[in-house]
Order: structure tokens, then sequence, then C-alpha cells
């Protein structure tokens, strides 16, 4: 089985001014098999898409890439072919799926009009005799009613469909090689499992080769022959998948591994990377600390009156749809729940299941249509205005995009002092600021972030500066809206960790809202499942994950990804 | 045992570099831009002089006539002399009577007391330049130290009327992106009643109403010109509105006032800063245009509106150097503030980060 593309010594840099210049990806070297899966395996910024990306040219126009790179295919050196020739091989012989279906479809473009479009291009077809191909292709992907499908536009279509869409056009001219660059990671776990599982089929079906770009190891350990780990623009380890998740070499692949919180286990604190690397970055194959995981976290005891207790709450949107029509939407019915200090509460369920909204009701973000909230046994949602205030600082949340909450104008300082002054919290500016420096501090940040801005900021050190806003006030319940879900795997783990320290620390009670099952499991005591605005499935954390009742916890439960197994191997 | 005490304030961070902010990372990157650059110098320049001449440091003298009227500009050189004598004079009948003009002109005997009167009195007409740098309008006034003092005018009745606009056109439109509603609708229903009058019938109107001066100018510019302002900055308060940090201020209770001009307002200000540009340069012209038109600054000042506006009546005479001085400083302050709004876009844009 001869190499579909080798990529050998590759360097790209970008430059980010006159003389500045960063080196994103530093010499490195692999080959795609035919017919064959390789996921390219990192956190962000490691230089895994700009690999990728260099495979199709489709670099930045500040990328410069190292005359000594070479890519081969076909044996052609792809950096040194011209560019209409590129072209030619782009959408024909090598495809690209991206991240955001919302982003890569045309909007003001019918589903048809596009992938026809690419048949039209490279195949030299007509528009009538792409018609009659398209309905095929949409069929091939799974697209249920392929022929009305045709004439839909992107937003009249799921995000998971989007996907399969993006799939149809690159499968349109039976690539050698897809490139499928995070293709699921902004979707919801069930979706992406039937995403994997087609791509899987595509690929045997057609014979191409496949580069699968992930964050997650266990997700990649599924559906790949072989891995590349990479980090910091350079390979640590390659190898077959079984190899890797059998017996790692490198201990940043084991931290990997070993960052996502597993189902079968719930351990006091989740592995980080810098467990398995010493500072310098040598490679310390020393027992990583596993051992000290090993005592299991003991959930707080319930007190015996809850500190939030929701009862029959309600939330339903009317939408316009006529002069006279209307048509009713229930985010949330019936909703009922208790929160008792110290404990956290999870809510999972795919998105458009109502979790979110649960969140915002209880922050009174949201008014409800019906219902009552009580905290502490006042109701919340028969506060004043004046009375809410004080409310507020009881109550907090964060929120899922750390690049998106945090304003852009403000620097750290401003961002953390802020909340102090709405509630006269501190007696002066200088006392607020030294608060401010001391809750940097605690929640990891390093000491000279006082006055940055956001933007200068990884997104898990914007998701901690979040967190020290919310502690700012001293909040006695915080709601976590898909705080993690934005971040990598091993960016997660450091996360989750800061969380639970916190509420050992001053006994805070969480309602962890997420879709990731896996998350929710090693974070909350009891969780709640919902579908479709309704509570389906209710229950202590282990309960739910070894005794499921309900069809759609199962289904939930399925679609985590659990890495390599031996038995589909 | 010696007793060692460790002092706790021995380590004391130093206190951290302040980041560079917003603004100073547009400043470097403006400081990039070789165009903007020079377009800033020019804009700069010409500010320094506006501010000179208000404080009378130059063209302090501009109603002075100071050149012979229709005066040439220096580098075409004087008039030549008209040696043809008066055609009149030619025909003088030579042969006629001299006649004894005290029958017919009571006056004529004290014609000559008067003359020995007026020779006791020294009358000094300064001698008047035959040619200036710019040359001189039809009073003999130099072009340009009257070009300066109109800049003072236009660019202060274009800059002030940008800031009226711009305070009307934010405001009105952070209240109807922001709180939207029965007051957006309203709101909405004001601009599309603005929009739909002809902006010269507008500007008629109000002329007409508060009279004439550069209060009234700056005004006028000010009412009519504040609607595209409120459009943008209101679809920028409804994009930002449901955005997450705002939606964070929220949840940590930040008013709405706050939210609006602490929170939003910061994150638009580039575009705020944009359109405001744009509307000084509409401004200037459209003083231009006012003045020209009879409605702009009072008579007994300049700007380069009534300097194109006289030098309609000139340029028939071929005198042509008022029009164009007028219209090269305004061409090159109107560039130099177009070049630089497009550099000040780029360098503010958050999106380019």
């Amino acid at each position: 089985m001869g190499n579909l593309v080798s990529v050998r010594d590759l360097r790209v840099a970008f430059r980010l001014g006159k003389s500045h210049v960063v080196e994103a990806v530093r010499g490195i070297s692999f080959d795609i098999p035919e017919n064959s899966a390789v996921a390219l395996v990192g956190e962000s910024g490691s230089g895994k898409s700009v690999s990728a990306m260099s495979i199709v040219r489709l670099l930045p126009e500040n990328a410069s890439v190292g005359a000594a790179s070479r890519i081969e295919f076909q044996g052609r050196n792809l950096l040194a072919e011209p560019l209409d020739v590129m072209r030619d091989i782009r959408g024909k012989d090598i495809t690209v799926v991206f991240q955001e279906p919302m982003s890569s479809l045309n909007p003001v473009f019918t589903v048809g009009d596009q992938i026809g479009e690419v048949l039209q291009l490279h195949r030299g077809l007509s528009r009538r005799q792409s018609a009659a191909r398209v309905v095929e292709l949409l069929d091939e992907v799974g697209i249920a009613e392929p022929r009305a499908r045709l004439v839909s536009y992107p937003h009249e279509l799921s995000g998971g469909q989007q996907q399969r869409v993006m799939i149809a056009m690159a499968i349109a001219c039976e690539p050698k090689l897809l490139i499928a660059d995070e293709p699921t990671t902004a979707l919801d776990v069930t979706v992406q499992r039937q995403i994997l599982d087609l791509i899987g089929r595509l690929r045997a079906k057609f014979q191409m080769s496949v580069l699968f770009i992930s964050h997650d190891l266990a997700l990649v350990g599924e559906i790949a022959d072989q891995v590349v780990v990479m980090r910091d623009g350079i390979v640590r380890e390659s190898g077959p998948v079984a190899e890797i998740f059998s017996m790692p070499q490198d201990p940043y692949t084991l931290a990997l591994l070993a960052c996502r919180p597993r189902l079968d286990a719930r351990p006091r604190r989740l592995p980080v990377i810098d467990d398995f690397l010493s500072a310098d970055g040598s490679r310390t194959l020393s027992a990583p600390p596993i051992a000290r995981n090993g005592d299991a976290r003991q959930a707080r005891a319930a007190e015996a009156a809850p500190l939030i207790e929701a009862r029959g709450l309600r939330k339903e949107y009317r939408l316009k749809t006529g002069l006279f029509a209307r048509k009713q939407i229930d985010a949330v019915k019936d909703a009922s729940f208790q929160l008792a200090r110290g404990r956290t509460l999870g809510v999972v369920g795919e998105s458009g299941s109502g979790k979110t909204t649960v969140g915002m009701l209880l922050m009174r973000l949201v008014q409800p249509t019906a219902g009552q909230v009580l905290f502490d046994g006042r109701d919340l949602l028969a506060l004043s205005d004046a009375e809410l205030m004080a409310y507020r600082r009881r109550i907090q949340i964060i929120f899922q995009n750390p690049y998106a909450s945090l304003n852009p104008r403000f620097t750290v300082g401003q961002i953390l002092t802020e909340p102090m002054r709405v509630h006269g919290i501190g007696a002066h500016d200088d006392e607020r600021f030294a608060m401010a420096v001391a809750l940097a501090r605690r929640v990891g940040l390093p000491p000279d972030c006082i006055h940055k801005y956001p933007h200068e900021f990884s997104g898990g050190q914007r998701q901690r500066i979040a967190i020290a806003r919310v502690l700012s006030m001293k909040p006695e319940v915080i709601i976590c809206d898909e705080s993690v879900s934005a971040l990598d795997v091993s960016v997660q783990a450091t996360v989750l960790n800061l969380l639970l320290d916190l509420q050992d620390e001053f006994a805070i009670s969480y309602v962890f809202i997420s879709h990731d099952l896996a998350v929710v499991k090693y974070m909350a005591d009891d969780i709640l499942v919902m579908s479709h605005g309704a509570i389906v499935e209710r229950g202590s954390s282990e309960a739910i994950y070894e005794a499921p009742q309900h069809d759609y916890t199962r289904k939930l439960l399925a679609a985590i990804p659990r890495g390599f197994q031996r038995a589909h191997a | 045992m010696s007793v060692t005490t460790i002092d706790s304030k021995a380590v004391i961070p130093p206190r951290p570099e302040r980041s560079a902010g917003v603004w100073a990372t547009a400043w470097r990157r403006l400081r990039n831009d070789r165009v903007g650059m020079v377009s800033l110098g020019v804009v700069i320049a010409f500010i320094l002089l506006i501010i000179a001449s208000a404080l009378h440091l130059v063209a302090k003298d501009w109603q002075k006539e100071i050149g012979v009227p229709n005066a040439p500009p220096t580098f075409i050189g004087p008039r030549a002399e008209e040696t043809t004598k008066d055609p009149l004079s030619t025909i003088v009948a030579k042969d006629a009577k001299p006649v004894d003009l005290s029958d017919i002109d009571p006056l004529a005997p004290k014609y000559k007391e008067w003359a020995e009167r007026a020779a006791k009195i020294q009358i000094s007409e300064p001698p008047r330049a035959k040619t200036l740098p710019f040359g001189a309008d039809r009073l003999g006034r130099d072009v340009l130290a009257k070009t300066i003092k109109g800049a003072e005018i236009s660019i202060f009745v274009g800059l002030f009327a940008a800031v009226v606009a711009t305070l009307i056109g934010t405001v009105l439109g952070a209240l109807a992106g922001y709180v939207g509603s029965k007051l957006g609708d309203f709101l909405e229903w004001v601009y599309n009643v603005f929009t739909s009058i002809p902006d010269i019938l507008l500007i008629f109107a109000f002329a007409a109403v508060l009279g004439r001066g550069i209060g009234t100018v700056v005004l006028i510019l000010g009412l009519t010109g504040w609607t595209g302002m409120y459009r943008q900055v209101r679809a920028e308060y409804i994009k930002h509105r449901t955005r997450e940090y705002v939606r964070a201020a929220e949840a940590i209770g930040v008013t709405d006032t706050q939210r609006m001009f602490v929170h939003i307002l910061p994150n638009v200000s580039h575009v705020i800063l944009v359109r405001m540009s744009l509307l000084v340069v509409g401004f200037i012209k459209a003083e231009v245009i006012l003045s020209f038109l009879g409605l702009g600054v009072p008579v007994d000042q300049v700007s380069w509106g009534t300097m194109l506006s006289e030098a309609q009546a000139e340029l028939v005479l071929g005198h042509w150097w008022q029009l164009a001085a007028a219209t090269l400083f305004m061409a090159v302050f109107v560039t130099a503030f177009s070049l630089l709004t497009d550099a000040l876009r780029d360098a503010l844009d958050p999106k380019l980060r």
C-alpha cells in the first residue's frame, strides 16, 4: 500500500508585523497511506490545521512555507505547482470539510446549487445532469427526502444536516483525500456520532483516504488508522492507533489520553498536561499521578433544605407566523428541581432541549411564563428590580464562549472590579483593585494580567477571567452554561479542576449545563436529562450512568467517544 | 538563638507594565500606514493653521485692501499697463470754445478755495501691490489671507456640524437599537420622515426659521445630517445588544444606561469615528453649497463657499485665482481627511486584529 500524500519537513511561518514572524509549523513529516484514515491531534495552536491546509495551499496571505518543505501527491510537489493546477486539484482530488457548517455554506444559494457547482466545475456536467447527481449524493450522505432538499437554503437545515451537505460537496467528485478539519466540534454528541459513522462508511465505499483533524484523542481513536500527535508545531508522536492507545511513548500523548473525564471512574481531580510534562517540556515518563486520583470524589451530603427549588418552571415563546396566526413554542415545559448548598446539579441535553433557557430563567435573564423559583425560601420571580440586585450577587452565570463573554475594550482589572463597584463590595477603588489581583492569582492567572486586554489571553485563560469575575461577588450558586464546551479537552480538564477546588473552598453550588454527558457525569452529583423542553430523566449521576431508564439518555451515553476499542479493531 | 525575621513585604512584585490598549494598538497600526501618516500630517497642519487664524496670528488683516483690484498672482506677474488712452479723451473737440462754468455751476467760484484747502491735507494712499502671492479679489484683498480665514470658518463649521450630527445620531441610534420595541418604532418613524423630505428643502426650511449666521449653518447641517449615523449606530447596537459580554454585564447587575454607554459604546466607537470623519468632509462641501446659495455665512465673514460664490462673477472677467485658491485648499484638506478616515478605519477595526 503506497502513500497517497507524504509531507516532508513542512515549515509554515506567519508574518505578524514588519519584523515579527511566528513559526507555526516547525518541520513536520508524516504520510497518508492510500485508503486509510490519518488523524492529526493536538491542542489549539499546535499547528494541526495549518499543516492540513498546507496540503491544499489554503493558507492566509501572511503565511510563508519553508523552501525545503515538500508535499508529495501522485508524484507531484503540491507546494511547487502553479495555482491553476492547484485549483483543479482542490475540490476534485483533495477536498475539505470545515468546522463550522453554518459559515461554510453560502446562505443565499440553495443546497442543490452549491453541490451542483462542484460537479459543473470539475466534471463539466450541465445543470440538469448535475441536479440528478446531487440527489444521489444527498441520499448518500443520509439526508431524508433528497429531492425536496435540493431547493432548501442552508438556514432551513439543522447543523448536522448542514455538515452532511458539506460532506456531500466534498465527495461529489470522488476525491482521493478528504480533509476533515474538526468537522464535529460544533455539533451535538449524538450528531457527532452520526457524522463520524458517515465519514467512516463513505471512506470504505469510495476507497479514499481521510485526514481527520481534532483536539480530542478519544474521538479520533474510533475512526483513525494512524495517529499523529502534534504540539507547538512539531510531531510529538505518530504511529498506528492501537500503539498510540495501548502504549503511548510520549508523555504528552499520555496526558491527552488521561485528561478526558471517564465514565467509569470519578477521580478527585482530572489529570492535566502539566502533571505529565515537567516545566521544561522534557520527557518525564515517571509515574504520572494517577495514583493520587484514585481516591474518588465524595459528594457533599445534601442538607435538609434546598438552596434553590424550582417548581413548574415554564417558558413559551410566541412566534408571529401570519397577520393573526401565532405559533407557540415551549422552550421549557414544567421543570421542577432542587439544588442543595455545595452540590452540583447537572443538566444534559442537545441543542434546543431548553437547558440553556433553564439557566437563563434561574438568573432572571429571561422572564418565565409560569412557575416559581424559591431561593432560600423566597420566590425570585416575584422580586422587584431593587431586590433583584441583591439577589444577582448571590447567583451568577459563566457563559459558554470565553471569547464573547468578556468586553474586548476592558482590561482584566476593569472586568474584575466592575461587579464589585456595582454591588458596593470594597470601600474604595484601591481595595477593589487589590481584591482583583488576589482573585486573578486564585484562579491561576499570571500576575501581570491585570492591565492586559482579553484578546491577549488563550481560551482557557479567558474562561478563568470569567470565573474570577463571577467569584468577585462571592456567589452562592454559579450556573455554568456550557462553560467548558468551547475549550480543548486538555484545557477543559484544568478549568474543571479549578471549578471543583473553588467548590470545596467556598461551598458553592453549581448548575452545570452541558451537552457532554461525560463532563456532566464527572462534575455533577445529580443529573437532569432534558429533551425538547421536558425533563425526561433525573437521578444521581451514578444511577443515570449505570441504569439509564429513558431511551434518550441511552442514546446520549452511546454517543460519547470512548477512544480506541480493542474489540472493534 | 538568633532570631531571623522574615520581612513579608520584601518581595513586592513590580507593578506590571500597562498593556497596549485598543487605541495604542490602533496608533501603532496607523503609524505603519504611510498614506495615513501623510494625510494625518496635512490635517494637523490645517488644524494648526485655523487655530493660528482664530487667534489672529495669521490672516488678521484679510479685509485690508492691499493690492490693486483683481491683482494677479505673483507667479503670473503684474497685469500689462493699459497703454491705450481713455477712448473718450480722443473725441474731445479741439476747436470748441471754452465755456465759463460759473454761469451754469454755482459752486464754481469755490473750487479754487477747496483746492487750496485740500492741498494742506496730506492724503497718503498706500501704494497698492501690483501682484499678490495668490492674487487679489475685486476689492484688492489678498486671496491667500482670505482663503486661510475661509478655511477657519469652513473647517469649524464642518467639524462642529459633524459633532452635532454625531451626538444626535449616536444617542438616538443607541436608544433605538438597544431599547427597541415602541421607542425604537417611534425613532424609526422620525428617521423615515426626515429622510423622506429632500435635504435641500429641509435646509431651506431651517434656514428660513433660524436666520443667517455660522451657528445656524452648524445647526442646519447637524439637524439634517444625523440620519446616516443613526442608522449605522442602531444596527451596531442591535448586533451588540445580544452579545454574551453584554448579557454577562446584565448578569452582574450593571444598569441599562451603563451597558449602553460604558460597555457597548467603546465597542462601536470605531464605526462612529469613521462615520463622523466622513460627515466632516460632507459638511465642508455642504457649507460651500449653502454659502453659494446665499444661505450660509454672513457677508462680513468669509468661507470657501462665499469665495466660490464670488468667483462666479470674476470668472467671466478671467480672474480665476480666487476660485483656484479656494478649490485647491478645499481639495487638499478634503482628500487628506478622507484618506485619514480610510487609514483610521483600517487601524481601528477590531475584526482585522
